[in-house]
């Protein structure tokens, strides 16, 4: 039975719990700062508010009879449903435009690509908080966080996916244990120097093995230094307690329990980096790069800003890279550097696992470390 | 967010990415390869789906009421995944069109680095060759391979100003990396030039021309062929390239 189970802090004590208003939430009560993500109301049964309560199983108390009963979400569902049905003339014509169109075939793309990602990284990461055990990854990983930042690097290659799978996988990591330093490296690296990556790259400039090494070097480079940065000044109070995840009945019960939660979680964050990155698609004309691209310095910040904007998938980044010929070589590495490092549709989903707090900390850390890696590494090497 | 409310929502997402699947308009979207990955996605979507489903009607059968304290709270954000649940079932945008590639520059140049250009068929006339192909082979190797053949091409009509163009969309992941290839038509030989309009598919035969243009918003080289006849032809189910 789902309901015995136990609150656990599972970042292997390193949270100060409750320091942060509304991250640790053990009632599972709607957060007072977080409640505007959404304006749902139909969630009013479910998250009555809840007295700040110590940690305690929710069970303790009585089940919270909800004193007026609004709407519960499966029926505000069904009404959006009956809405969507018959509104969908008046959707069609909504989108008759042509830029509305462009818009939504775009978003739609980008949403259709990304789920099987998405379902990948988050049934890895299920299976990691189901099925292995807390102890393993201490022993595998180094104790120093100085060595095992690299590692965790280095390990990043065997993920073969893009970066809609390696957030969740890292937020499983930094769950089970992992020092965030190190997770959050393999986070950076997965997406950027895998095989599918590496060959498509490898397509991309045929001609040009050299912009292969240089990308591998480049993205392994800034993806680990942003680990020693993270050990030196991450703090732990910026990251989101992570979910309390239930000793349900069972790994398998733990298993699904996990895959529900983690991609209509990350998937939603997923679908407001689409829409956003869909709009700047669509609405920056390419025309203003041309100017800048034959400026050096220029140039390069174009398309590394390009590359957080439009949020492509870093298995096909390269052949974009590739068609922009009016830059330079160094330009087009920013912008395959950065683009699995950080994009809309990234900052998106790790504002969804690790809290915003962190992102916001994060993602201008890793666009700087990333430019100055490319730039560092088409220097030496292109 | 109850249990049985994530479960519908779970079961339209996966059921969405299966329909696209099945009716074969993902096309519009992806690439041909991801059916291999909708198609498992979506199904996993389903097991999740009838999973939570059987635990939320399990727990109300052995008198728990659900009041959605399974884990933090579960995210109301995962209301939005509803948008591109719309997306695919209702607007079920078409695939990008001359909209799209009259705002983007013709991408071309990707081909430079192109190394060999096989001889074309000499039994095959006109020979259909893809857009980039043509564009590569005019561009980077001066039409050499395309002498003394007939070309066929394939594509959609755009207007650059006033004067039609032939461009096809090109995508290497999903349509929100698309970009157009465009051609430029020569209507010398044609004589007349017949009324097209933007977006019609249309199978062009013609000839090599050394005539080259410039794409205005990247300033990349665009090729002309010199056409000898345009014939409207009905959209492919894969529009892209």
């Amino acid at each position: 039975m789902p309901h015995n189970e136990t609150v656990s802090a599972e970042l292997a004590g390193t949270e100060p719990a409750g320091t942060e208003p509304g991250s640790v939430d053990p009632g599972g009560s709607a957060v007072p700062g977080r409640s505007s993500d959404l304006g749902d109301s139909g969630d009013a049964a479910e998250t009555a508010p809840t007295e700040p309560s110590p940690p305690v199983a929710p069970d303790d108390f009585p089940p919270p009879t909800p004193k007026r009963r609004g709407p519960t979400s499966i029926e505000a569902l069904a009404l959006l449903l009956v809405f969507g049905l018959t509104a969908r003339p008046g959707l069609v014509e909504l989108f008759a435009a042509p830029a509305a169109q462009a818009w939504a075939a775009r978003f739609v793309a980008v949403c259709v690509q990304a789920f099987p990602f998405l379902v990948l990284g988050t049934a890895l990461s299920a299976a990691i908080a189901a099925f292995v055990p807390a102890g393993f990854f201490h022993r595998v990983v180094p104790k120093r966080t100085a060595l095992a930042v690299p590692v965790a690097g280095i390990a990043g290659a065997v993920l073969p996916a893009c970066e809609c799978a390696s957030v969740p996988v890292a937020g499983a990591l930094v769950r089970r244990g992992v020092a965030p330093a190190a997770a959050f490296t393999f986070m950076l690296a997965s997406p950027a120097i895998n095989p599918i990556v590496v060959v498509s790259t490898l397509v991309a400039f045929p001609d040009d093995p050299r912009m292969v090494v240089a990308r591998v070097t480049a993205s392994l480079l800034a993806a680990v230094t942003i680990g020693w940065l993270w050990a030196r000044l991450g703090r732990t109070e910026w990251l989101k307690a992570p979910a309390h995840r239930h000793h349900e009945n069972g790994k398998w019960a733990a298993f699904w329990a996990a895959i529900r939660h983690d991609f209509l979680h990350a998937g939603g964050y997923l679908v407001i980096g689409a829409a956003i990155a869909a709009a700047l698609n669509t609405l920056v004309p390419e025309t203003w790069l041309a100017p800048i691209a034959e400026h050096p310095v220029l140039g390069v910040l174009a398309l590394a800003v390009l590359a957080v904007l439009v949020s492509i998938c870093s298995e096909s980044d390269a052949f974009v890279a590739a068609s922009l010929t009016q830059f330079s070589p160094t330009a087009k590495l920013a912008f395959m550097v950065v683009g699995p490092f950080v994009d809309v549709k990234l900052a998106a989903m790790q504002a969804g696992t690790f809290g915003r707090r962190f992102a916001s900390r994060f993602a201008p850390a890793v666009f700087c470390t990333a430019v100055a890696a490319s730039v560092l590494a088409g220097v030496v090497l292109l | 967010m109850r249990r049985d409310a994530q479960a519908v929502l779970l079961l339209l997402v996966g059921g969405g990415l299966i329909r696209l699947a099945w009716t074969g308009d993902y096309l519009d979207y992806v690439k041909p390869y991801a059916f291999w990955l909708i198609l498992p996605a979506g199904a996993v979507l389903l097991v999740v789906a009838a999973v939570t489903a059987w635990g939320a009607w399990h727990e109300r059968k052995d008198g728990h009421e659900d009041h959605g304290h399974d884990g933090h709270g579960e995210p109301k954000v995962a209301w939005l995944l509803l948008a591109p649940v719309v997306g695919m079932l209702l607007v079920a945008p078409p695939a990008l069109g001359s909209y799209e590639a009259e705002r983007t520059g013709t991408v071309v140049g990707a081909e430079a680095g192109r190394s060999s250009y096989p001889e074309l068929p000499d039994d095959v006339d006109p020979v259909p060759l893809t857009l980039l192909d043509y564009a590569a082979r005019s561009i980077f190797d001066d039409g050499l391979t395309m002498e003394g053949h007939r070309i066929q091409l394939r594509g959609f009509i755009l207007y650059d100003g006033d004067e039609p163009q032939l461009a096809r969309m090109v995508v290497s992941c999903c349509a929100a990396d698309a970009r157009p290839v465009k051609i430029g038509l020569d209507w010398e030989a044609a004589g007349a030039r017949p009324e097209l309009a933007a977006d019609q598919w249309v199978e062009v035969v013609g000839v090599y021309t050394s005539r080259q243009g410039r794409d205005e918003i990247n300033g990349e080289l665009v090729p002309y062929i010199a056409v000898e006849s345009v014939t409207g032809i009905p959209t492919p189910d894969n529009e892209y390239q």
